[in-house]
């Protein structure tokens, strides 16, 4: 098989786990939100409400695509894709297990996190262009989010870096294996030292995504729908989409941080090579999880304000990150 | 157009091409120079009456500098069906149909305001048992008013859990208002002389058992949304009516109590079986929508034991007194109040003698509360606007009437 043709073929595989995830984390949401609210969710269509879903992605296909008259048509126009593209380049260098990567960067974390920064730039873009108010103050506030969090979710991922020594998601992942006293595994959200930087990191990381308690930019309850009032049809449905695989790959993130990536405690090595589905199994799940924690936060906890968000992340935030990133080089190559 | 507000709302701030900045357009203005010499320009907004978070049809017009309020105006009206003019042609046994239209999620205390009225210029001694349904009828509905207002208060921070937990326990309130009534909304069940229809068998138990799992859930509520370190900092200081500007504006109910003035219309007028149950007045202290919401989440504890009261202590005898059916109040005039779960609802009524009413006027808190609101926008952000207007649950069906 030459070259070309395997990334070719790598290529396809992330575009179609994409999109599948896509839908079946909305199905996820839709029915994890309505358990918690005390409903069912979707039962109606197929299965348990399993086809509601895809009907949904063919309704969002076949509605009609309405471009408002005073919008920048250009910018209207690209501003789904600028949303949607970085999101599906961000799996790319996913390690989903043992060098099992679309294309195995050796700056792999450090390439998710420049293509998932172009996102609110859609987002502002849709904002700007949309002609509207409420979305010229929705990409406004993810402007401002994006400045004040992209530095702390930065830094916050530098003391997981400084440990493994490799900036390649594998070798992270494969600095976690192993076990410490040879009971806890290696993990390196079981090492103290990481779970303020793994704090970080996670409101770091809902900000970066916009969602609750950090969805300013499209807080429906103040501004509409904030950047996206405009949009509709599948222009509205590439954001949408964007938003959960963003979800995905930063949940996806956190796992190979801090979560010891496709690995299972305690399992020898032999057992990935003998069953090969094994490890993306583990690292899907693990990923899964991490949604639902985001869901159910998101169907619990109120939005906080903008000037108390731009608080947190410049005044609180940034510092301790700081902070950390200094106690971990001076602990782990000083003590240790 | 003179009303430089309608250009801007046609210019729009993104038309086209960039204006001079010498000259802005109509309508925005321009904001003082920082301390950088940097200027920059309102946007005035127009925040409804397609909003989600207005409450039904609000208008606010609201100039922003960024995200901060500078000036807010609110417009009503877009709910205005006219029942003070409506009830020029109603007789006096229908007003209460038009009352259940105006504050559609308490209509109870509506109608016993128009009954209250009425029984006042006719002089109609109301049965004990008939006062006794009012008040347990009337508290059923608050606990139904208050935990709209607190799933929407929740929705207005971004929350959505609470909402579906409150519509729980305000369907199983609306099941039982439906039993005794016929209706989960516009009862027309409270009427001058009494009530329309005795308690259905095996009801008190159904309201035992509703009281016994809602204190229960109350505690839950409080510390689903209340609890919530997130949910206090939004709600914390924000929106302040004080004591004074509270009663300048003509604030009543929970959003006066808040400001820690102590006036409760079932206590300073005591109405139905109110003197006999044993009840306490929740009070705040700044006024701020913290207060407001802890003086409304205690006055649902208050009302459920106000239930179990009502239930307990239920007089036997007539559900209401012998009245005609074409109710004809001598010539007069008469004023009655009542505490709905939005404040003072009163109605005066001037009658020449006929069958129907010569002039109603109907006198709800919502008004008032938005007119203070409006003094209190300015210097807030966006996000807090909604949740003042949350806070002080004005409802618009009665405001706009």
């Amino acid at each position: 098989m030459s070259p070309t043709l395997a990334i070719i073929i790598r290529l396809l595989a992330i575009l179609i786990l994409m999109l599948t995830n896509g839908v079946m984390m909305i199905y996820m949401l839709r029915k994890v939100l309505g358990h918690l609210h005390i409903r069912l969710g979707p039962v109606h269509v197929g299965p348990y409400g399993l086809l509601q879903t895809p009907m949904d992605v063919l309704k969002l296909l076949t509605k009609e695509d309405i471009t408002p008259r005073a919008v920048d048509k250009w910018l209207f126009f690209l501003a789904p894709a600028v949303v949607a593209v970085p999101s599906l380049m961000a799996y790319a260098a996913l390690p989903f297990g043992d060098g099992l990567a679309a294309v195995g960067l050796e700056t792999g974390l450090l390439f998710t996190f420049a293509v998932l920064s172009i996102v609110p730039i859609g987002i502002l873009m849709a904002g700007w262009a949309s002609a509207n108010k409420w979305s010229l103050l929705g990409g406004m506030r993810a402007a401002a989010q994006q400045i004040a969090y992209e530095v702390p979710l930065l830094l916050s991922v530098l003391p997981a870096v400084m440990i493994a020594g490799t900036m390649s998601l594998g070798g992270i992942v494969e600095a976690q294996s192993g076990t410490w006293l040879a009971v806890i595994p290696r993990w390196f959200i079981t090492n103290p030292l990481l779970w303020p930087t793994f704090l970080i990191f996670a409101i770091a990381g809902l900000v970066e995504l916009n969602q609750t308690p950090f969805d300013l930019s499209e807080g429906e309850s103040e501004i509409v729908a904030g950047f996206a009032s405009e949009y509709s049809a599948m222009k509205f449905g590439l954001m949408f989409l964007a938003e959960f695989s963003n979800q995905f790959v930063l949940s996806a993130l956190g796992v190979t941080l801090f979560f010891g990536g496709w690995m299972l405690p305690w399992a020898p090595m032999s057992w990935y090579e003998a069953v090969p589905v094994l490890a993306p199994a583990v690292f899907i799940t693990k990923t899964y999880i991490g949604i639902f924690v985001m869901m159910w936060i998101r169907g619990t906890f109120p939005r906080v304000r903008i000037d108390q968000l731009m608080d947190l992340g410049w005044k609180r935030l940034i510092p301790a990150a700081l902070f950390l990133i200094v106690l971990t080089g001076v602990i782990h190559k000083v003590v240790v | 157009m003179s009303d430089p507000r309608v250009d801007i709302m046609r210019v729009g701030l993104l038309s086209e091409g960039t204006h001079d900045p010498g000259t802005p357009p109509a309508g925005i203005r321009r904001a003082p120079a920082g301390v950088d010499g940097l200027t920059t320009e309102h946007l005035i907004i127009n925040m409804g009456p397609q909003h989600p978070s207005t409450h039904g049809v609000l208008r606010m017009l609201i100039e922003v500098d960024g995200e901060e309020i500078v000036t807010a105006e609110a417009s009503v009206g877009y709910l205005h069906r006219g029942i003070e003019k409506l009830a020029e042609h109603r007789k006096f046994n229908a007003l209460g149909t038009l009352m259940d239209r105006g504050d559609y999620v308490s209509g109870i205390h509506g109608e016993l305001a128009v009954a209250l009225a009425v029984e006042r210029l006719m002089e109609i001694e109301v049965p004990a048992k008939a006062d006794w349904i009012r008040s347990l009828v009337g508290e059923i509905n608050r606990i139904a008013s208050h935990l709209i207002w607190y799933g929407t208060f929740g929705l207005d921070t971004g929350a959505m859990g609470q909402f579906l937990y409150a519509m729980r326990d305000r369907e199983a309130l609306l099941d039982i208002l439906e039993a005794i009534t016929g209706q989960r909304m516009t009862f027309n069940y409270v009427r001058p002389g009494g009530v329309v229809a005795d308690l259905p068998e095996g009801i008190d138990d159904k309201i035992r058992a509703f009281c016994d799992t809602f204190d229960r859930y109350l505690d839950e509520h409080e510390a689903l949304l209340g609890g919530n370190e997130i949910f206090q900092a939004r709600v914390k200081g924000i929106g302040v009516i004080d004591a004074e500007k509270a009663l300048a504006f003509g604030l009543t109910g929970a959003n006066l109590r808040a400001a820690g003035v102590d006036f409760d219309v079932r206590k300073a007028r005591p109405y139905a079986a109110y003197p006999e149950l044993d009840f306490e007045v929740p009070l705040g202290t700044t006024g701020d929508a913290w207060d407001r919401y802890v003086v409304r989440m205690g006055e649902m504890r208050q009302a459920a034991r106000m239930i179990r009261q009502c239930i307990d202590g239920m007089p036997e005898g007539d559900y209401t007194a012998k009245v005609s059916k074409a109710l004809r109040p001598p010539a007069g005039e008469v004023y009655a109040s009542v505490e709905s779960a939005r404040g003072e609802t009163g109605i005066h009524l001037v009658t020449d003698g006929g069958d129907t009413p010569y002039r109603m006027h109907y006198r709800g808190g919502s008004l008032f509360a938005l007119q203070a609101l409006e003094d209190i926008v300015p210097g807030h952000l966006i996000a807090d606007v909604v949740m003042m207007i949350g806070s002080t649950d004005i409802m618009l069906g009665e405001l706009d009437r």
